[in-house]
């Protein structure tokens, strides 16, 4: 919906500030004694600072990383991020309109950022945490090569690789999933 | 979505002062990160064509029919602000509460301000296995630094700093397959700081032998289940448990007979159990009373078996059966031009994503019901001009969005002054009064 693109670059840059005030977060949660379970669910797969690969020269044009993404429409949209991005952070700078994607804001509180990957490109993604595997778990539609896109950071060797949306519409029935 | 047609306006009307419902009153304060989805409704409620009017109870200030004379369509999303109840006696015994009001109370729902919970007794017995009554458990024994530090009203925190709560059972009447919780939440049961788990070993019994032909989310909840109540835990952990002061365990099998009173016959004292046991298998499986009975004592018991829609105005066709507004995809039954979503159109359970999607449904349907020429949307219609100047007449005043913005700001100046993300208002007059200021 045209509502929703509009309202999405406003949504953005209050997202960054939380981008950037989660990763303080998370730094200075790691230099507490942990009584603070909320903070467990902030934690950021990916720091969105500067390229942290062996490349140390500052970014510029050519340093980005082209993914594809199809839509619930089956429509491939085409996007370039920067590498150490997660792809919620691509889908939201691009404006790209997925209904409810990334509800809680890339922090482990929500599925509404799944995306399902082919199985070679799957098999490439970093590990998998049980916080996130409990939250992917509640994803309608979830699938063996299933993945959070706030998780997931975007290196080169997921150049040209495509994600699918898939689709989020809740069963006429109760989720069988146990979800409450 | 870009091909349907663009409402002129959409106008929000909600009761209390204050917007965002459950995501405000339900979600529990120690999981700040689930209310992100507060900052998307904020820049919805901004858009030039959407508009907040709070403080405006809909079937009493202004009827639905009304509504329906002013617009061209009208959505109809107020959720399930009932309870389900256990039909027992004793049920009214002080000490006695549904989860709704427990968690409205810890909350700041301004209608269960004055619940004042009596927490001096040793044992809390839940019944309900979902989400809600693992929230209740936590927040009964969740330390008080943790709390807080979180946006719970500070008549519950004070309330909890002198609880004598060291004990909740979580009670099912199903077995350990059929537990509807999801696995983040008993994850903070089991990480749970000064808490150990505390459950039989018999209630288990096959329950590993099953978990081969689990699909992956019951598993894994499953297991965690079995690490918490029967497998012996590693030195450190041992170490843990045994200096934790309180304790907490699901039993299972048990449904709730009767609350027994204390002997002034004023409070509960304890509780009986039907207790039961399992017939069939897989979706099919149902709970068969075995004629057995339990008593467990106690003196805090909280009820939390699924919340309820209520009816909002007579003139709404509403099944009372099942607690919904009966809807075909979300089109209210043979009225024109009504519409329904979230938990009054598809009864009081899943999260805020399932609920969110389900809106995006009615929304869909709404917009090309509109397209299609089945709504009609030729004639003129008074919108919030016409519904204004009814309240006006009331003497209803409304509260918009950037006086809801004023509320907001006083609640976080007054949760800043104590580490908190907010301090929230407990009184509509209050919340009135800054409003307008």
């Amino acid at each position: 919906m045209a509502l929703m693109t509009s309202t999405r670059r406003l949504f953005h840059v209050s997202f960054r500030e939380n981008s950037l005030r989660r990763a303080e977060a998370l730094i200075s949660a790691t230099n507490t004694t942990s009584g603070n379970l909320s903070l467990a669910g902030q934690r950021m797969a990916c720091i969105r600072v500067r390229d942290f690969g062996t490349n140390t020269q500052p970014l510029r044009a050519d340093n980005k990383v082209t993914v594809h993404f199809t839509n619930r429409d089956g429509e491939k949209i085409s996007v370039k991020g920067s590498p150490g991005d997660s792809l919620l952070d691509v889908i939201i700078d691009q404006d790209l309109d997925f209904d409810g994607f990334g509800a809680c804001e890339g922090t482990l509180a929500c599925s509404t950022c799944h995306l399902i990957f082919e199985e070679d490109v799957y098999n490439k993604l970093g590990p998998i945490t049980d916080e996130e595997m409990d939250m992917l778990d509640l994803a309608y539609g979830l699938t063996d090569t299933s993945r959070l896109g706030c998780q997931i950071c975007l290196t080169r060797s997921l150049e040209g690789m495509t994600a699918r949306v898939p689709e989020s519409v809740a069963d006429i029935r109760q989720s069988g999933d146990g979800s409450s | 979505m870009g091909k349907l047609p663009r409402p002129e306006s959409v106008d929000i009307y909600e009761r209390l002062p204050v917007p965002f419902g459950l995501v405000r009153f339900g979600v529990a304060p120690d999981h700040p990160e689930v209310k992100n989805v507060i900052n998307t409704f904020t820049q919805t409620a901004q858009h030039a064509r959407c508009s907040f009017h709070g403080n405006v109870r809909v079937g009493k200030d202004v009827t639905v029919e009304e509504l329906q004379e002013a617009y061209h369509a009208v959505v109809l999303s107020y959720g399930a602000e009932g309870n389900r109840t256990m039909g027992v006696p004793g049920e009214d015994l002080a000490g006695v509460y549904s989860a709704k009001d427990f968690v409205g109370w810890y909350n700041g729902l301004p209608r269960n301000s004055e619940l004042r919970p009596d927490l001096s007794c040793e044992t809390a017995v839940i019944l309900g296995q979902g989400n809600v009554a693992l929230d209740v458990a936590r927040i009964l024994l969740s330390p008080v630094d943790i709390l807080k530090k979180t946006d719970i009203t500070q008549h519950a925190l004070d309330a909890l700093a002198e609880s004598s709560v060291r004990r909740v059972l979580i009670v099912g009447r199903r077995g350990p397959l059929q537990v509807a919780c999801t696995i983040k939440e008993l994850r903070e049961m089991v990480n749970l700081p000064g808490t150990r788990p505390e459950m039989e070993a018999s209630e288990f019994e096959g329950i590993a032998e099953t978990l081969k032909s689990l699909a992956r989310p019951r598993k894994r909840l499953t297991e965690l289940l079995l690490k918490a109540a029967i497998e012996t835990p590693g030195e450190e952990e041992l170490e843990r448990r045994n200096r934790a002061e309180r304790a907490w365990g699901f039993r299972f099998l048990r449904k709730p007979l009767e609350v027994l009173p204390s002997t002034d016959l004023i409070r509960a004292a304890g509780i009986r159990l039907a207790v039961n046991r399992l017939e069939g298998d897989g979706e099919g499986v149902r709970a068969v009373a075995t004629g057995e009975v339990e008593d467990v004592e106690c003196g805090l018991v909280i009820s939390s078996i699924g919340y309820k829609s209520l009816l909002i105005d007579p003139a709404v066709p509403f099944d009372a059966r099942k607690a919904i507004i009966p809807n075909t995809m979300g089109r209210v039954q043979q009225t024109a031009g009504l519409y329904c979503s979230g938990w009054v159109k598809r009864g009081p359970t899943g999260v805020i994503a399932t609920t969110m999607n389900d809106s995006f449904d009615t929304a869909r349907t709404l917009l090309q019901d509109i397209g299609k020429g089945t709504l009609d949307v030729s004639t003129v219609k008074p919108g919030s001009q016409g519904v204004s100047a009814l309240l006006e007449k009331r003497g209803v005043k409304p509260v918009s969005f950037s006086d809801w913005e004023k509320i907001d700001s006083e609640e976080t100046r007054r949760g800043e002054i104590k580490g908190k993300p907010r301090e929230k208002m407990l009184d509509v007059g209050e919340m009135l009064q800054v409003a307008r200021a």
